[in-house]
């Protein structure tokens, strides 16, 4: 049992070494796919981020009058809070307000010198509300729109940026189920081009298996050394498909990066080798050996 | 021991039948040296193919020692395989493996130890005249000497029978008269040896029993045969 274990890794070995340009042509095709493979793992990551960074940049802000009470905006963002659709709300003060807009125009003297010419803070106190879905601010400005508190809202920004909202939201969905379907669509070439590659492969070796099976060998005898070359070409493929991936990451990284600002693509990369590598390397065996055992079944009837 | 017993081989292709082999009856002992005769389509390789389990009579029944061959399962052909030595016209040897490991591969599927192929295969291959040339490739090696790399093959596993389909056919004069030779000293060793074969100086020389055959029947079947041109 031992033995015939053995005898079979090693003909697997032996059978990619000496069918040297064969194994290397396999090889490449199988690196190819599972580039692809990676490909679509880093655009996957990459729409998420990228969608999520919009969704994120979208919210509805009710600014109130300067003379309501602290206690009626809080009551307001508690019965906010209830709705189901509410993701996060944010409350800033008058203070607080005045504080960021000093913050973010603290480089602009004539501004300075202005905001300390007014006896009083001209800010407004507000409400930031995101919405777990971009679909639901209909719903939360309808809520807002019939809410008895409304005589307290100075505005509300909803209104004015409807269109465009409701507008990312249809492109964040149709994004969503595009990138899927390409996803499935290119994954299936890779999985049938790998397969028919490795279909030739062994058909060129239809005779020997052929041979075999007419000197006595046994079906798992013959097939073993097949799928142990699937399995090389599985792991040689998954451990060269990142070598290749690493500099091509490094250098588009930093393009990435300005269209996205949140996704730092190389370390997004490098934090993630390790699965990374782990999955090329279980696609790349899966591959290899689902399509050897397939593809010997019909040479084995002899 | 092999018995055929009211054998028939008919191939069906799109409602045009061809009987390879009609009601071939016979029964071969064990140490015999048989040679089976008939122009090309006779149905001499039929009989080989039925014999170990290539092809499944249309009627009839084979049996081999204690095998009901047309009984056998798929799975258990490689039982039946490796006691039934082949040596084909066209070689058939696995073309990326070396001289030694061919013959070795008949050992391997069998599950034999390894010490036991370090000593066999080279004894074989001294048998047959290719000492040095156990590390090489088949395409390396000249027509005759693949057909011994071959013979090698067919008596590692001291089978019952060796069975040779046309072995010579590809061969010049000098190197047939060699592996005929091969054969005839295995047989005095103890193995059973079909022959088959359209060559008329082998049979005349042999000298031993002949089984004619003409488009699938068996005419002749005669103890100290000769060929008879028909």
């Amino acid at each position: 049992m031992l033995t015939t274990l053995f005898r079979i890794i090693k003909y697997g070995f032996l059978g990619f070494w000496r069918n040297g340009w064969l194994s290397t042509a396999t090889l490449s095709i199988i690196v190819l796919a599972l580039l692809v493979f990676e490909g679509l793992m880093i655009f996957n990551v990459l729409t998420k981020t990228a969608l999520e960074a919009i969704q994120d940049k979208i919210d509805i802000s009710v600014y109130f009058k300067i003379d309501t009470p602290e206690d009626d905006i809080l009551q307001i963002k508690k019965s906010l809070e209830s709705l189901a659709e509410v993701k996060s709300i944010e409350y800033i003060s008058r203070d607080q307000a005045l504080e960021i807009f000093r913050q973010r125009h603290a480089d602009d003297p004539t501004i300075a010198q202005s905001l300390k010419e007014l006896k009083e803070n001209p800010l407004l106190a507000s409400l930031n509300i995101k919405a777990h879905n971009p679909k639901d601010y209909v719903t939360i400005a309808d809520y807002l729109d019939k809410t008895h508190s409304k005589i307290w809202f100075e505005k509300v920004t909803y209104a004015q940026n409807a269109v465009v909202i409701e507008r990312l939201g249809k492109i964040i969905d149709t994004a969503e189920k595009g990138g899927f379907v390409l996803i499935v669509f290119l994954a299936l070439i890779a999985v049938l081009v790998t397969f028919n590659t490795i279909r030739l492969a062994i058909y060129s070796s239809r005779e020997e298996i052929g041979i075999m099976r007419l000197v006595g060998a046994s079906n798992s005898f013959i097939r073993g050394p097949y799928v142990v070359e699937g399995i090389i070409y599985g792991l040689l493929a998954g451990v060269l498909s990142v070598i290749i991936a690493a500099p091509i990451v490094y250098f588009v990284s930093p393009y990435i990066k300005i269209f996205i600002s949140e996704m730092n693509l190389w370390s997004y990369f490098t934090s993630n080798l390790i699965g990374i590598l782990g999955y090329q390397l279980l696609l790349g065996v899966a591959l290899g050996v689902i399509s050897s055992t397939i593809a010997i079944r019909k040479y084995l009837r002899i | 021991m092999v018995i055929f017993q009211n054998v028939s081989k008919i191939y069906n292709s799109n409602a045009h039948q061809s009987i390879a082999l009609e009601d071939a009856t016979f029964t071969i002992n064990p140490k015999e040296f048989v040679s089976i005769v008939g122009k090309s389509g006779a149905g001499k390789s039929t009989i080989v193919k039925l014999l170990i389990g290539e092809e499944r009579p249309s009627k009839g029944r084979v049996v081999f020692s204690s095998y009901d061959v047309n009984k056998l399962k798929h799975k258990d052909l490689p039982q039946l395989r490796r006691r039934i030595g082949v040596i084909f016209q066209d070689f058939r040897l696995l073309h990326n493996k070396t001289a030694f490991e061919n013959v070795a591969f008949a050992l391997e599927v069998a599950g034999r130890l390894e010490k036991d192929i370090k000593k066999f295969v080279p004894q074989a291959l001294e048998m047959v005249g290719l000492k040095d040339k156990t590390s090489n490739f088949p395409k390396e090696l000249s027509g005759g000497e693949k057909q011994r790399v071959a013979i090698a093959r067919a008596m590692i596993n001291h089978p019952d029978v060796i069975v040779a389909d046309e072995p010579t056919g590809n061969l010049d004069p000098m190197n047939t008269w060699e592996i005929i030779k091969l054969l005839q000293k295995i047989n005095e060793l103890g193995t059973t040896i079909i022959l088959a074969t359209h060559n008329k100086d082998i049979i005349n020389y042999l000298d031993h029993r002949v089984i004619s055959l003409e488009n699938g029947r068996i005419t002749r079947d005669e103890e100290k045969g000769k060929y008879i041109l028909m």
